[in-house]
């Protein structure tokens, strides 16, 4: 991929000289301490530039800065209304969409800031996936049309290129098994959890570079939700992957990296492993520890 | 209280239909002349159909943009204001619709669509006659601006139930706002906004004063329409224009009889109207109508 | 996975991303034209509207004089003359439908609402309920002719009356239910719990509190039938006499608009203006009360069309 060159002078030049202090230390050891002999080193996919959100007159994002890493897991997490949703909103300008919602900042995606004047927000959302909380397959569609939805809404026309894509999407939301006698049979029919792997069909579908999924198993039971978060470590290996989550465990199981976040403030970003066992700060530990949240 | 409705014109139209037999559906013929008595409603039944779909033709599409700029464009402080406007034009009557056609509008149409149309295209046999502008086109686009306050504001209500999340949805892969109202919209608003059309069809049927004004009155095998420029009649007019002076039993009888299909070409759409909505408000959970 | 589905996903993403950039533009393209569109529309149907709006107060302005408002109208053909009796008839006839259509419909409305549940009568009444909604108007004065008019021998206030609850019932009706639903059954359970019977909290609890909504409902209706003409001609005829008793015809607004509106004289049509903007003024001002209120008091009014 050409654009891996045009965004490493950026990940470099953000990474270790980041102004807020907690980003500056945590940048520098999740860069450079990640890295296992085995593999290549990691970089920064997306980053986020002192990103402000509001609804209305009310701040809910203060001043937002992180990397998201390439081909990993990042967790958001923190109590309700602290700002996780519309963090993970804004990173495909989704926040904006809702009636009196506006974002400022930068979002830099290979080496392309989302929020330029000259970019079209329709066409960032076709390189940047989401899943929403509850599952919203199209009512009205069959399971194949669903995933094919957006194929055919962006012009793909060969329905050999449609059906094999539509297919190995399917397969890689590990649904592929369960419904490949019934791709015509509407997708509402499935159960929650299908449902949900439906959606992240749908996305795949489009064949994103990052993936986000807003609380993806909030509206499902544990079974269900097991399934998705070992669907979350199979796709990581191609995908960038944010979850936003509230559920601490779940982050603990899926992400490479979590990110603290508290009344519209990031606390604390780091490797998954040192913030909920090393937490610089008090307030992560004490979320992390069950102590609220 | 709907069997009371049916019963009383069933009773007071059977009279004619015993007379006149299925004749009086197919009949052309209206002679009100004792001793030659013979009703007709066909021409009647077509001039009703016709001004209404051509009140539908105009009045959907134009709702429907309406609902579409209301619910998915606008910004609140304009949408909220526009709807309002809206919904207070919904309750005009229709008498004073009427008035504005029949002194106003109907000059506008004769200058501005129908003597063009006359002028360069009258080699088709829809505007093969000298225009006037009291006519079943008059009346089908009059009737359509009557409607558009009542279908675009049931429509705005059904746009309302669709689940944002479907919305979103369609947003997240990419669609454009039309891609959006196509793949994740309008599939699901798709019976509620058949039943808003029908009620607004409903309504244009039934309307009488209105057209009675302005559709031009024309009585017999003449009030069939050869051209969109015809002067026609309705059932609901004819029933306006003669009721008061009608000639003998019969003749009220026939006027009843016309009520009486009207009322149930009506009870059909609106039934078939309702049926529609409340399925699409059952379909969505926790949707409000 | 393996080399070789590694090597198609990338094909894939490449020939996806291939058609999306070639579809873009004509996706925006579209998407303006939709945007154009729907533009338009509001502002196609705004003009007539407004049109409406300005010749009605403009030509009616003209015609307004105390003679006017309280004269009787004069020989066809005759400048002067009033629309009087067509005020009075049209407060007469609109109050009586109200005196018959509200009780009726607030009745239906608390039936449907607290004591039928959801068996199939019920549900038959709601639903033949709102299908009357919809009926034409013309259709309820052929029933007021051939059940008043005809037994009575005479077109009169009654019969107008009777044909304009039939419209007002099913709209009031409709209007209480839905307010006394959304009518927390918590308020009705504390009615219960100190042992008040059914009726009694019905009555004083729950219509109390629906009660607002209720009259909404009520100015709703009666400003939807101030405006009907059609049930008129076959039921009250019209005249240009004052009321002279409730057995007898009498005249109307929206039917003095339309005689007066048929006929050549300039004097006639001008006057026919003036009652075409008391008419609005009237129904208009009744609605934008009704809203008003209704959002002062936190509930949304749906309108019944």
């Amino acid at each position: 991929m050409p654009a891996k060159e045009i965004s490493k002078p950026i990940s470099e030049a953000t990474g270790p000289t980041g102004e807020s202090s907690p980003l500056k230390e945590i940048s520098v050891s999740t860069v450079e301490t990640t890295k296992r002999i085995d593999e290549p080193p990691r970089r920064s996919k997306v980053s986020i530039k002192g990103i402000n959100a509001w609804f209305g007159s009310k701040q809910a994002l203060k001043n937002i800065s992180l990397e998201i890493e390439e081909n990993a897991a990042t967790a958001f997490m923190g109590p309700s209304g602290c700002g996780k949703t519309t963090l993970i909103r804004c990173l495909n300008r989704m926040h904006e969409m809702t009636p009196g919602a506006k974002a400022k900042g930068q979002v830099i995606l290979d080496g392309i800031d989302i929020y330029d004047k000259s970019i079209d927000p329709v066409i960032i959302k076709r390189r940047i996936g989401m899943v929403f909380q509850k599952p919203n397959p199209f009512p009205t569609m069959s399971i194949f049309d669903n995933v094919a939805a957006g194929l055919k809404l962006n012009g793909v026309k060969d329905k050999k290129l449609i059906k094999e894509i539509v297919e190995e999407s399917l397969e890689g939301a590990g649904l592929w098994e369960e419904v490949k006698n019934e791709l015509d049979k509407p997708g509402m029919g499935l159960s929650g959890g299908q449902q949900q792997r439906l959606c992240i069909a749908r996305a795949l579908a489009m064949q994103p570079e990052v993936l986000l999924m807003d609380e993806p198993t909030s509206a499902l039971d544990p079974i269900a939700s097991s399934k998705i978060e070992e669907l979350v470590h199979q796709l990581k290996k191609h995908l960038t992957i944010i979850i936003v989550t509230h559920n601490m465990q779940q982050a603990a199981r899926v992400a490479d990296h979590a990110a603290f976040m508290y009344l519209g403030e990031m606390i604390e970003f780091g490797k998954t492993l040192q913030i909920f066992q090393y937490p610089k700060q008090e307030l992560t530990e004490k979320f992390v520890s069950g102590k609220f949240g | 209280m709907l069997i009371l409705v049916a019963f009383a014109v069933g009773e007071g139209a059977l009279p004619i239909f015993s007379h006149e037999g299925f004749q009086f559906i197919t009949g052309t013929d209206w002679n009100a002349v004792y001793g030659r008595e013979s009703f007709g409603a066909l021409p009647y039944i077509i001039g009703t159909l016709l001004s209404s779909a051509i009140a539908m033709a105009i009045g959907v599409p134009i709702s429907l943009g309406i609902a579409i700029f209301v619910t998915e464009m606008a910004p609140h402080r304009i949408s909220t204001p526009l709807s309002f406007v809206v919904e207070l034009l919904a309750a005009v009557p229709s008498i004073i619709y009427g008035l504005w056609a029949l002194f106003v509008f109907r000059f506008w149409i004769r200058d501005l669509i129908e003597r063009p149309l006359y002028e360069h295209l009258s080699w088709i046999p829809f505007f093969d006659k000298t225009p006037f502008g009291l006519d079943i086109f008059t009346a089908g686009i009059v009737l359509s601006i009557m409607i558009i306050p009542i279908i675009s504001s049931i429509t705005r209500e059904i746009l309302r139930v669709v689940p944002n999340s479907q919305r979103e949805a369609a947003y997240s892969l990419g669609a454009t706002r039309w891609g959006t109202l196509r793949t994740a919209v309008f599939p699901y608003a798709k019976s509620g906004i058949l039943g808003a059309s029908f009620l607004g069809l409903g309504r244009a049927i039934g309307e009488t004063i209105l057209v009675t004004m302005i559709i031009g009155n024309a009585i017999g095998p003449a009030a069939i329409p050869t051209t969109l420029f015809s002067q026609g009649q309705s059932l609901a007019s004819l029933i306006a224009n003669e009721f008061n002076e009608a000639a003998s039993d019969l003749h009220l009888s026939a006027l009843i009889g016309l009520g009486a299909i009207l009322l149930l070409l009506s009870m059909v759409i609106n039934i078939g109207a309702r049926l529609m909505v409340s399925r699409m408000v059952k379909a969505v959970p926790g949707g409000r109508e | 996975m393996s080399e070789n589905t590694g090597k198609k996903e990338r094909f894939h993403r490449r020939e996806v991303q291939r058609a999306m950039v070639k579809n873009a533009r004509k996706a925006k393209i579209i998407d303006k034209i939709v945007s154009i569109f729907a533009i338009a529309c509001v502002i196609l149907a705004v003009i007539p509207l407004t049109s409406i709006l300005i010749e009605v107060i403009k030509n009616g302005i003209a015609a307004f004089n105390w003679d006017f408002f309280t004269g009787r109208p004069s020989a066809i053909g005759r400048a002067g003359g009033g629309i009087g009796p067509a005020i009075q008839g049209t407060l007469i006839v609109v109050g009586l439908a109200t005196m018959i259509g509200a009780p009726i419909g607030i009745l239906t409305g608390i039936y449907l609402s607290e004591f039928a549940g959801n068996g199939p009568f019920p549900n038959g009444v709601r639903f033949f309920n709102e299908v009357m909604t919809g009926l034409p108007s013309v259709v309820m004065g052929i029933v007021g002719y051939i059940l008043i008019v005809l037994t009575l021998g005479s077109f009169s206030v009654w019969a107008g009356a009777f044909s304009l609850s039939l419209i007002m019932i099913p709209i009031v009706s409709r209007v209480t239910e839905e307010t006394i639903k959304i009518i927390p059954n918590s308020i009705r359970e504390a009615g219960h719990a100190l042992g008040i019977p059914k009726w009694k909290i019905t009555l004083f609890i729950t219509f109390k509190s629906a009660i607002s909504g209720v009259l909404t409902g009520v100015v709703l209706s009666i400003a939807r039938i101030a405006g009907e003409t059609a049930p008129l001609i076959m039921t009250i005829l019209g005249t240009s006499l004052f009321f002279t008793g409730f057995n007898s015809p009498v005249d109307a607004l929206p039917l003095r608009i339309w005689r007066l509106s048929s006929q050549p004289y300039e004097s006639a049509q001008t006057q026919a203006w003036g009652a075409a903007l008391f008419l609005i003024m009237l129904v208009l001002v009744l609605s934008v009360a009704l809203r008003l209120l209704a959002q002062r008091r936190g509930f949304a009014v749906k309108a019944e069309i």
